[in-house]
């Protein structure tokens, strides 16, 4: 019964205002998302942000290692491929935040001395990398099926030099920023995950960012809901 | 019967001493522990620093060395800094490469250095395009009681202000750089950054300078760095059992 379930979901979220360049204020670039690609994980999910592209595939709950083993939950792991070379320390601190995201979602405790694997591989860089990644992520883990108390989203601001907001920056805009700031919100409440920044920034700027990042989510979130639904309605 | 009550419920034990506002090692939930400083202890480095926060044992040497710059930097130099986590400072770590945790808090440190901007990485060259300076910062955690990373930022910044770098000139004729021992002088510091990390329990309650138990414990941890104008450079969110809001 290895019939070809490539369902591709392939929906445009609405675009901002136009195309480049973006207006200070909310508006994220366009993006894409397709699943179930991948024959061998359980999950497997391809996420598009404008020209950023992040494939993540998922592997569980499968057999843990003795080593490795919690009790009463499952042990989560994460593993960050660069587009070019091998892995660095970059890597390993970007997959200790993907996880311990993952890890206040992902219901564990359904299934003890299990493990569940995320594997996310860069496809293309151009800007906002670890937001793309953790929508990825995301999707994947929905795509095989993994029990979650919530969906997460990634969205990152930056900051540039007289203070303007810009959402889901490209690569240039990153460079040109004074700080750029990723946040990983939750789907329930729009609570706060995590967090990770880069640069100078005061503390208004920071609840500044936050609310806008609050505001943005609810875009992703009604493309996650959309997606899903055509994938799974029967038209 | 106290210490019974420890080890079969030790989160429980802990919320009894939160209840009242304090911790089991007589802390208030906003002190931090007594904090010492030794300065300039490794003779053979040229900046050195010892830190301890409560039980937490950081040091961190300093060493400069010559370096090419990058074609597309040539007037910047390097700082390098490296967290080792060894298997000495507490038995979750194992001996061999660095575990993750390790590779973790360098990373935190070479975003502090960056983001907070404490060297100018002009002040380190020599000769444009031909010879700067690397420094290259070794942290080593010598007891891990909980709260490594503000360990390792101040010990990182005290042994940076105790760096004395000679004097260099490159010798027109010969091309080589001639150092002078005898004239020293030290860094530019340009900002002082200042790691806080906390650790939130029950989705409540935070509390400033956890201990190693209290880490294990607590439900997430946040740290926060500031420089001394109140400009955040770092607000790092990794661990969290749930999400908490801001406002």
């Amino acid at each position: 019964m290895e019939e070809e379930t490539h369902t591709d979901a392939k929906i445009r979220a609405e675009n901002g205002t136009g195309s480049s360049p973006r207006g200070p204020g909310c508006s994220l670039r366009h993006f894409a998302c397709e699943q179930n690609l991948l024959s061998r994980p359980d999950g497997s999910a391809s996420f598009l942000q404008g020209d950023t592209s992040v494939l993540a595939g998922v592997y569980g709950p499968a057999e843990v290692k003795v080593s490795k083993e919690i009790f009463n939950k499952a042990t989560l792991e994460v593993i960050l491929r660069p587009k070019i070379g091998l892995p660095g320390v970059a890597e390993k601190s970007r997959e200790r935040l993907i996880r311990n995201t993952c890890e206040a979602v992902v219901l564990g405790t359904l299934h003890p001395r299990t493990s569940i694997t995320v594997v996310l591989q860069v496809v293309s860089d151009a800007g906002s990398l670890l937001a793309c990644c953790l929508n990825a992520a995301c999707m994947a883990l929905v795509d095989a099926g993994v029990p979650m108390r919530a969906l997460f989203c990634g969205v990152a601001c930056a900051l540039d030099s007289d203070g303007t907001l810009v959402l889901d920056p490209t690569s240039k805009q990153e460079k040109e920023a004074r700080a750029v700031l990723t946040f990983a919100l939750d789907s329930v409440e729009r609570k706060l995950l995590m967090s990770s920044t880069k640069g100078l920034y005061s503390d208004t700027e920071l609840q500044q960012c936050l609310a806008a990042a609050q505001a943005a989510s609810q875009h992703v979130f009604r493309f996650y809901r959309e997606s899903l639904q055509r994938r799974y309605s029967k038209s | 019967m106290a210490a019974g009550f420890k080890t079969v419920e030790p989160l429980e034990y802990y919320r009894r001493f939160l209840k009242e506002n304090c911790r089991p090692d007589g802390r208030e939930l906003g002190e931090f522990r007594t904090t010492t400083v030794n300065i300039g202890s490794i003779s053979t480095a040229d900046g050195s620093a010892l830190v301890k926060l409560g039980n937490t044992t950081v040091i961190c040497g300093v060493k400069a060395e010559f370096a090419a710059p990058s074609t597309d930097a040539p007037d910047k130099g390097y700082v390098v800094p490296n967290v080792d986590l060894p298997p000495l400072c507490s038995s979750r770590f194992r001996s061999g490469p660095p575990g993750e945790e390790a590779q973790v808090a360098s990373q935190f440190i070479a975003d502090v250095i960056e983001n907070s901007q404490i060297i100018q990485k002009e002040d380190l060259c020599i000769s444009p395009g031909k010879l700067v300076w690397v420094l290259y910062c070794d942290l080593i955690c010598l007891d891990y009681d909980g709260n490594i990373l503000d360990a390792c930022t101040f010990a990182l910044l005290a042994a940076l202000k105790n760096v004395q770098l000679p004097e260099v000139t490159i010798n027109e004729e010969t091309a080589l750089a001639e150092v002078n021992l005898k004239k020293k002088s030290y860094l530019n510091i340009r900002t002082h950054p200042v790691a806080t990390s906390f650790a939130v329990f029950d989705d409540t309650l935070l509390i400033v300078d956890p201990t190693g138990e209290e880490e294990h414990l607590a439900t997430g941890t946040l740290t926060i760095v500031m420089d001394e104008e109140g400009k955040l450079c770092c607000l790092h969110k990794p661990e969290t059992g749930t999400s908490f809001s801001f406002f």
